[in-house]
């Protein structure tokens, strides 16, 4: 059980064990990773792709928060590569929908806007999509617009591991997917929904919010999830 | 945006208890000891006894296997295999493929988008003609080919195929 082994982050030999992943020794060994549909006390999709690593031996970027690590293992997690990708991907969040910070609910407390900025995008290189994205006003307490949607699947995921109700789901497939709950009902008119908000506290985004937050004034805190995954733990 | 939301009266429309066809659901679900996983086998099902999956059957097939709503629809959705609108009395499938295309596959596709007033992948209002494009069917010798149900039309053009759609909705009558 207690096997141990060291690889090697950005030149620094850590300790890891066998069943870790490389972001889980990285923030251990207090080494930051950018990313955005990790949430931790929900599984990893590895959907994002923010996290990407470079590791010595394969040709392929690695997501952090997927892959465990291997013996030995030689990690980057800065080259001039990975800052690049990374920038690449942000804008393509940006370009896919239609994300307009001035007129978010979420602006200045967004993950998305947030890593943009830290990753230094001040404009986007890509053609805008422009899709028909609609919103779904029906549910009594909470808001969702597909607009800002970013398909992290963080409300889906929450939804299903931690509420147990899995009211959020993927339709569809490539750029035409959208998140839906039930079947591609209303929000309001769902039968499983609990209403529980924890999808709305957990989305990095503007796209599901309460309806009584006023624009520019949301606070989110999808802490408060991963405090009541190792609650729950600690009871059983 | 408006979106074209499924309704409750859509989803929870009861099946009639006397359809043959909801005794085979239940028994290929039942055959999978309600696994879950079968989920695709199920959906295999109930296309194939349809046509395509109606709402309502998806509501029931999340019931009995205890799969969630909204998994049934992502599924549903996500493989194009599974059609979730009825597909026509007839179906026509038109071959564009480099060798039909090459001979004039699309004149002979928007010659009949126009005269039936339908899109690839959809019906007629009258739900009498399904309109499909695809590539290739293996006999490019024949170019432009166009699958109508069963039989196989060989160098098909825009004049043709107007009459011989009709004289085969006509027949149905």
């Amino acid at each position: 059980m207690s096997t141990k082994y060291s690889v090697t982050i950005d030149g620094k030999t850590v300790e890891a064990g066998p069943k870790q992943t490389i972001l889980d020794v990285c923030k251990t060994a207090g080494v930051d990773i950018m990313t955005l549909c990790y949430l931790e006390g929900v599984s990893n999709v590895g959907a994002c792709r923010l996290c990407l690593v470079e590791v010595e031996g394969t040709q392929k970027l690695l997501p952090a928060c997927t892959t465990t690590v291997a013996p030995n293992q030689k990690i980057q997690t800065n080259t001039d590569k990975l800052k690049q990708y990374r920038k690449m991907t942000l804008e393509l969040f940006f370009s896919e929908r239609n994300h307009i910070c001035s007129v978010c609910v979420a602006n200045n407390n967004c993950q998305l806007q947030n890593l943009a900025r830290e990753a230094g995008v001040d404009h986007i290189r890509f053609p805008y999509i422009f899709p028909e994205a609609h919103t779904d006003a029906s549910h009594k307490e909470f808001m969702m617009d597909h607009n800002r949607c970013i398909l992290c699947t963080r409300c889906v995921r929450v939804c299903d591991e931690v509420e147990g109700a899995h009211t959020w789901d993927v339709m569809g497939r490539g750029y035409q997917s959208r998140i839906i709950s039930d079947f591609d009902q209303p929000w309001g008119d769902s039968s499983t929904c609990t209403s529980c908000g924890k999808c709305v506290e957990v989305c990095p985004v503007g796209a599901l919010w309460p309806k009584d937050a006023m624009l520019g004034h949301l606070k989110k805190s999808p802490e408060m999830v991963t405090e009541l995954v190792h609650k729950r733990k600690h009871r059983s | 945006m408006s979106h074209a939301f499924n309704t409750l009266d859509q989803v929870t429309a009861v099946p009639p208890k006397d359809d043959s066809r909801i005794r085979r659901i239940t028994t290929e679900i039942n055959r999978h000891h309600k696994r879950p996983d079968a989920l695709i086998e199920v959906l295999h099902v109930v296309q194939d006894l349809y046509g395509y999956i109606p709402l309502n059957l998806m509501t029931f097939v999340s019931r009995e296997m205890k799969v969630p709503p909204s998994r049934v629809y992502g599924v549903a959705t996500f493989y194009h295999f599974f059609s979730l609108r009825p597909k026509g009395e007839h179906n026509c499938i038109i071959c564009m493929g480099t060798a039909c295309f090459v001979k004039g596959a699309r004149n002979v596709l928007e010659k009949i988008e126009t005269d039936f007033q339908v899109q690839p992948g959809e019906t007629t209002q009258d739900g009498k003609l399904g309109l499909q494009t695809a590539r290739c069917f293996g006999c490019c010798g024949m170019a432009p080919v166009v699958v109508l149900d069963t039989d196989i039309l060989a160098k098909v053009t825009p004049e043709n195929i107007v009459g011989t759609l009709q004289e085969k909705i006509g027949n149905n009558k």
